[in-house]
């Protein structure tokens, strides 16, 4: 019992002296707590980021229309006459029927080619259909999308979904970059503070000598450092979950009048409870660890002379 | 309690500093360690407190033989062992109270014998009611002594000190000196390095001579 009560004490003692050794040189330790801060707020944001990408892709792809282009020699009643049996079908919201004449007075009107279009005989354009689906998942999309592909009026279906397809396989893969730098600016954390606690253990040679000869053991001696490291870590890291809220504090704004302008009611979401716990038990183990390898390193070479 | 085997030390530089040296101390044994700089006094006492290893021989402390100490077991050893260094080896940024109460934070002594036994080392010192006092704010004696309290605070049953009066006037050093006698008469086995032969021969202990690495005289303590 009071083994471990002296255990505890000593490890208190460690914390309390720790904090006091960061709050004694408040210059230093700001500037190595901001760069573990920066590193750690540099993936953490851009997690943010992806995540909420992932969320406005979810919103856009249940709004995805796709078109159905007709064969050539289907007559404008034959295509409103398919459009309202395409209606019909439970897994359609709306259909919408771009005759031919339509297209083509749009298409000269918008794409600057009009002159060419004269040299063509007639209209090389067919009737449209734009088919809204009911259901935004994907999967049901593609099978209303086989089903109009089958009619035997049909020439073409353009999925307007395969861009947003696109875009959420560019999200998997920035999600996976973003765990790569995650990975890199872990390492990188882990490495400043272990470079800081090299100097410390540098600055504090006497120290390290005169403990290790009134009979100070291995563990005793890199106690201290270790909850250096630990305290760095969580700065930092306290620091950099500051910074992302503040970055969203400040884009919700902006981003709340461009989700207005699209009728959108999309806001920013921040890190869940368990991201933020991640990162600062994160941040306080990369603290930790860096300064476990540099005691490991350089304690060994502080000898009594 | 301590026992040298025929021990030599020679350094990565060629230089011998210890060249055969036999002797034995018993429990509770005060020996004055003479003779001149360089001729290996230092030396000897590093064996003992096991910063350095012998080339050749055996060094026994306490019916140990330190050559079958590991790495690992050299901590637990110098909690049992007093050491007292000629430059004191204090840490500034901590105060007297701290200083000495290190060892026995070290060996997980609890708050209230810490204090106990702080207050009665720097009691034994003369040093009582500096417990909150900078190092630096005391004079180079009054530094040695807190060095001294440390080394005694865990109760060692040996204490080496080397040159621990090489900075002192003679009226300190005699009452440094003193000092010692007072904790060889509670027991504890001393092992004193100087070159300061004056001052040990106003004392009545026993003097072993080292001169260029061997065992130069052996005085018997007086009766």
């Amino acid at each position: 019992m009071t083994a471990l009560k002296h255990y505890f004490g000593l490890h208190r003692d460690n914390l309390v002296g720790a904090v006091k050794r960061l709050a004694g040189q408040p210059f230093a330790s700001l500037l190595t707590i901001l760069v573990i801060a920066t590193a750690l707020a540099l993936p953490a944001g851009l997690r943010v980021a992806v995540n909420n990408a992932d969320a406005v892709s979810d919103s856009w792809q249940s709004a995805a229309d796709f078109t159905v282009y007709l064969k050539m020699d289907v007559a404008e009643d034959a295509a409103r006459r398919t459009a309202l049996t395409i209606e019909g079908r439970e897994d359609v919201a709306a259909v919408t029927v771009i005759d031919r004449d339509a297209a083509l007075a749009e298409f000269r009107a918008q794409s600057g080619f009009g002159e060419a279009l004269d040299a063509l005989d007639g209209n090389p354009l067919p009737h449209t259909l734009v088919v809204r689906p009911a259901s935004g998942i994907a999967s049901d999309v593609e099978a209303l999308a086989k089903a109009m592909e089958a009619l035997p009026e049909t020439e073409l279906v353009q999925v307007d979904t395969a861009w947003v397809t696109r875009l959420r396989a560019m999200l998997a893969l920035a999600g996976r970059l973003v765990d790569f730098a995650t990975v890199l600016l872990g390492l990188a954390v882990a490495i400043v503070v272990g470079n800081t606690i090299r100097l410390e253990i540098n600055n504090r040679s006497v120290e390290i000598e005169v403990t290790k000869l009134v009979g100070g053991t291995d563990g005793f001696i890199r106690r201290p450092f270790l909850y250096l490291g630990l305290c760095y870590g969580l700065a930092g890291a306290i620091v950099a979950l500051a910074v992302v809220g503040l970055g969203l504090l400040l884009l919700s704004t902006p981003v709340r009048a461009v989700a207005d302008l699209y009728g959108s009611s999309f806001s920013l979401a921040g890190l869940s409870l368990p991201e933020s716990g991640l990162l600062l038990l994160g941040g306080a183990f990369l603290g930790w660890a860096g300064a476990g390898l540099a005691a490991a390193r350089h304690l060994r070479a502080i000898e009594p002379k | 309690m301590i026992r040298f085997e025929n021990v030599y030390k020679r350094y990565p530089t060629g230089r011998e500093a210890l060249s055969g040296v036999s002797f034995n101390m018993e429990r509770g044994e005060f020996v004055f360690l003479t003779g001149p700089s360089g001729a290996g006094k230092s030396t000897l006492l590093r064996l003992i407190a096991l910063i350095e290893r012998p080339t050749r021989g055996t060094v026994l402390v306490n019916n140990q033989n330190t050559a079958r100490i590991a790495r690992r077991k050299i901590p637990p050893f110098r909690q049992r062992l007093g050491v007292v260094f000629q430059d004191h080896k204090l840490l500034y940024d901590r105060s007297v109270f701290d200083n000495v109460a290190l060892p026995l934070v070290i060996a997980g002594a609890s708050r209230r014998e810490i204090e106990k036994r702080v207050r009665a080392a720097l009691d034994q010192v003369g040093l009582r009611g500096r417990e909150s006092h900078a190092p630096i704010t005391l004079s180079t004696g009054e530094q040695q002594r807190v060095g001294i309290a440390r080394a005694v605070a865990p109760r060692p049953d040996v204490l080496i000190a080397d040159e621990p009066t090489g900075n002192l006037d003679p009226e300190l050093s005699l009452e440094i000196m003193e000092l010692f006698t007072r904790f060889n008469e509670v027991g504890v086995t001393l092992l004193i390095a100087t070159h300061d032969l004056e001052l040990v021969e106003r004392l009545p202990h026993r003097r072993v001579r080292l001169v260029a690495g061997q065992i130069a005289g052996d005085t018997p303590a007086e009766a």
